[in-house]
């Protein structure tokens, strides 16, 4: 029995990091950002300190059932109490290690929601509601219109409840149901929804923020690679959950200005 | 040295019942520890049976979504149309899976069924300092699970909004989803009962540590398993009146008009609302204020019972005995610090993202100390692989496992990839499901012979181990590869989202070994019924252990430290005394002539 127990442990801890050393390189999808770099190095190391952890410990276990199971060549214990200049060492370590990991992996996560102004940003709203996104740029006067929640009305087309007759501002809003942004442009997306709570999600980015109804919440990213991602929700909103995706367009300069164009045309 | 007692020697023996009355009294509404323990078992164990097959039926249908399964069109004709399980029918199954688990099976039985059987036996005391009141948190548990199940037999079934309940979606009504009415009101109060009948247990579980201890039974010659439950309790009473105001105003959402989670504007199905200015995030915080202790609530007894077994089953003394102590405190305070790492998503402001992070990698330092302590305690031991050890092993391998997942999700950089992955769910099914439910394992085969007098089969046991070892580490390592690749959790179907589809060929695999995984428990339930009818006769300390309850008979007595109170005058691993495997002192016996 300590034979087979040892060896199970052995066996877990060494295929899953063979596992995971050979396949490391494709399991997370690309990172089309520098945000997302940032996020896979933090991943790395993550993963690396974690993975020797988890693999000395699992060894250790199975080297000590097998070791010290009861024999009869093996009738006598060692009945220590502990160490404690050992056990003190192993938790400063383990503090020191982990409270260290929580500091270098704030960064990434803080340049996402960095409140600051940037010069030049694209602002972009991303609206969830049972069960889709829509999308709605500011038009050439670079403002939002107000949002009238008497006037939402999806089967006439008016998502948001926007009154361009009466609100100058929403005149050149344009309202989409896939987000596209210019390769290499800083865009902050404003979460918002208008019943219950969706998240947003990219994989590609390593970006995901929930909209929460009553909020307005900003994110940062800058796509670097041009491309079709898919954008899903992430927080449990309802039956239609699974089903709630859009897409992602991530174009050159001229065919995201077109696209625009095009896309106003349509309001 | 043989601490042993000979059976049937103790002070008080139980009064014969007679008749249907006195039946009533002594095994349904009773107010015997020992009885209420049982008790709570056998309802975690219909909770967690229930469970089960739920998480089935949605794992089958995940995989292969054209299978028709028997009878649950029986059960719901709405939900499950032709055996066939509409999104939204997944979505309730999926919360009553979450509730029944989390509540009903991780909370109860670790804690308020095995505590309330063998915390008063392992301090010395004759009962619980509150019997009448410990009654009443048994039936309340009871309620609270009828009201639950009752949702499945309602009009639009059970609430599809997941056991942590996110408003709006749970706050809206009917119009937010189906279940989402009389489904989620029925629940709301069935969590607001369950908490207040865990409080009740808990304040007994409290004051019998503060006040019933045996002679001699100081703080630090408390077994491991007591210290696990008295500080569980006292996390139970800090923690869990956070969710019953939660629920409360939850409820006044729900049949008062009022919305202290619903925001102003909210427009759901084409109406709007017309609501005043409630916060979808005051739920967040009520709810993980007492999510997170929680989690600890739930394994808490489960490390106390490994550090207790391990020392046990090696024949030698826990190695840093005081170590664990304070790691054991030191987690039930840090448990109240960190529930904003579940938040991190929501917009919290930086700084306190910061500051949750660096205080969840800080309760990571207690844990990896008591697993240091569990494997000094396996060196230069006698290993004995007897069923309890098997599965204490098993726990300890996979809180490894499950905890060091945790320092990524900790991580507000890494969480935002992996947040509401797979990754979660593997993460929370290893460390909360399997590993608490090795505990539970573990704890059913120790103390089996001192509740019925009669042993466990080894061999059934043992292959019970086998299959759920490999078996669940199959069905929750691919998980976590599911995360990696952006899987989304709590999807009904994989088919609308194209890189999700691409992964159902893992899903199919998860779903097998669930199901093999889900057959070998039936092995522990015919060892169960088996080894009640016809095991082997138990001796008073079939594993040669030192806690107190040891030194009674088999099964214990009624009300067994009322007259004859114990005197504890050693440590509670008296183990391997001078190196020798076969000596160790049972607390309350005389300790050796020798040092």
């Amino acid at each position: 029995m300590a034979f087979l127990v040892s060896l199970a442990v052995v066996l877990l801890a060494v295929s899953t990091s063979v596992l995971l050393l050979l396949s490391h390189q494709g399991w997370l999808p690309p990172a089309v950002s520098l945000l997302a770099k940032a996020v896979d190095r933090q991943f790395d190391v993550t993963f690396v300190i974690s993975g020797v952890l988890f693999a000395s410990a699992q060894l250790l276990l199975a080297t000590f059932i097998w070791k010290y199971r009861s024999t009869r060549r093996n009738a006598r214990v060692m009945p220590m109490r502990g160490h404690g200049i050992l056990q003190g060492i192993w938790t400063a370590a383990m503090a020191v290690l982990f409270v260290w990991l929580a500091v270098t992996g704030f960064v990434p996560w803080a340049t996402a929601r960095a409140t600051e102004r940037i010069p030049g940003v694209l602002v972009v709203e991303a609206w969830g509601e049972q069960f889709e996104w829509h999308f709605r740029y500011p038009g050439p006067d670079g403002k939002f219109g107000p949002v009238h929640p008497d006037l939402m009305n999806d089967g006439a087309g008016n998502y948001l409840g926007l009154a361009p007759w009466r609100d100058p501002a929403s005149r050149d809003d344009i309202v989409t149901a896939n987000l596209a942004v210019p390769v290499n442009q800083p865009v902050r997306l404003i979460l918002r929804s208008k019943d219950v709570i969706h998240s947003f999600f990219v994989r590609e980015l390593r970006i995901k923020q929930d909209a929460i109804p009553g909020e307005e919440i900003p994110v940062h990213f800058t796509a670097a690679k041009t491309g079709t991602y898919e954008i899903v929700c992430t927080e449990l909103c309802g039956m239609g959950h699974y089903e709630m995706h859009a897409k992602l367009f991530v174009m050159t300069e001229s065919r995201f200005e077109k696209w625009l164009r095009k896309m106003a045309a349509q309001q | 040295m043989n601490p042993e007692r000979p059976s049937g020697s103790s002070g008080v023996s139980q009064p014969r019942p007679s008749g249907l009355f006195a039946f009533v009294r002594k095994y349904v509404f009773s107010t015997d520890h020992r009885v209420i323990g049982v008790q709570y078992f056998l309802l975690g164990f219909v909770a967690a049976l229930i469970a089960v097959v739920l998480s089935l039926v949605m794992r089958v249908h995940l995989a292969w979504p054209a299978v028709r399964l028997p009878l649950i069109d029986r059960l719901s004709p709405l939900g499950a149309p032709g055996g066939l399980l509409t999104p939204e029918y997944y979505l309730s199954l999926l919360t009553l899976h979450g509730t029944l688990m989390v509540f009903f099976v991780l909370t109860t039985v670790p804690q308020s069924a095995f505590g309330n059987y063998f915390l008063p036996l392992q301090l010395g005391a004759s009962e619980m300092p509150y019997p009448r009141l410990n009654m009443l948190s048994l039936w309340l548990t009871l309620a609270s699970l009828v009201v639950l199940l009752s949702t499945l037999f309602i009009a639009n079934g059970p609430p599809i909004s997941g056991w942590t309940a996110y408003a709006p979606l749970s706050a809206a009504g009917a119009i937010a989803g189906p279940g989402e009415g009389m489904g989620q009101t029925l629940w709301t109060f069935s969590i607001a009962g369950l908490c207040c009948a865990s409080m009740m247990t808990a304040v007994n579980f409290i004051f019998v540590t503060l006040r019933g201890r045996a002679q001699g039974m100081t703080w630090m010659r408390m077994p491991l398993t007591a210290w696990a439950w008295f500080v569980g309790a006292a996390m139970i009473l800090l923690s869990f009146p956070a969710l019953v105001v939660d629920c409360v105003l939850l409820l006044l959402d729900h049949l008062a008009g009022a919305s202290f989670f619903l925001p102003a504007g909210l427009v759901m199905s084409g109406q709007v609302l017309g609501l005043h200015g409630g916060s979808p995030l005051l739920w967040q915080h009520l709810f993980w204020f007492f999510g997170h202790p929680e989690v600890y609530i739930t394994i808490l007894p489960a490390m106390g019972l490994t550090s207790h077994l391990v020392s046990i089953f090696s024949r030698k003394p826990v190695y840093g005995y005081r170590a664990i102590v304070y790691s054991t405190v030191a987690i039930g305070v840090l448990g109240f610090l960190v529930w904003g790492h579940h938040m991190f998503m929501t917009g919290m402001n930086p700084f306190a993202a910061f500051s949750f992070a660096a205080l969840t990698m800080a309760i990571s330092v207690p844990s990896a100390a008591e697993v240091f302590s569990w494997l000094g305690t396996l060196y230069g031991g006698s290993i004995r692989f007897a069923t309890p050890m098997l599965f204490t092993i098993g726990f300890v391998s996979v809180f490894v496992t499950g905890g060091l997942t945790g320092i990524f999700l900790a991580q507000p950089s890494v969480d935002m990839y992996l947040h509401g992955t797979y990754f979660v769910v593997a993460h929370l099914h290893l460390v909360m499901g399997v590993a608490v439910g090795f505990g539970i394992f573990a704890a059913t085969y120790f103390w089996f012979p001192k509740v019925t007098g009669r042993m466990m089969s080894e061999r059934l046991g043992q292959a019970h181990f086998w299959l759920t070892f490999v078996g669940a580490y199959l069905t929750f390592m691919p998980m976590h590869f599911l995360g990696l690749k952006g899987n989304p959790r709590r999807y009904s179907s994989l088919s609308a989202v194209p890189f999700v589809a691409s992964l159902r060929p893992v899903h199919i695999f998860i779903t097998i070994a669930a199901l093999a995984t889900a057959a070998g428990q039936l092995l522990f339930v015919v060892n169960l019924v088996w080894s009640l009818l016809s095991g082997a006769r138990a001796p008073d300390n079939p594993w040669k252990a030192t806690s107190l309850e040891w030194i009674l008979p088999s099964p214990a007595p009624f009300q067994a430290f009322a007259t004859d109170r114990p005197v504890v005058q050693t440590d509670p691993y008296e183990l391997g005394v001078g190196g020798n495997p076969e000596v160790y002192v049972t607390q309350g016996s005389a300790p050796p002539a020798t040092g």
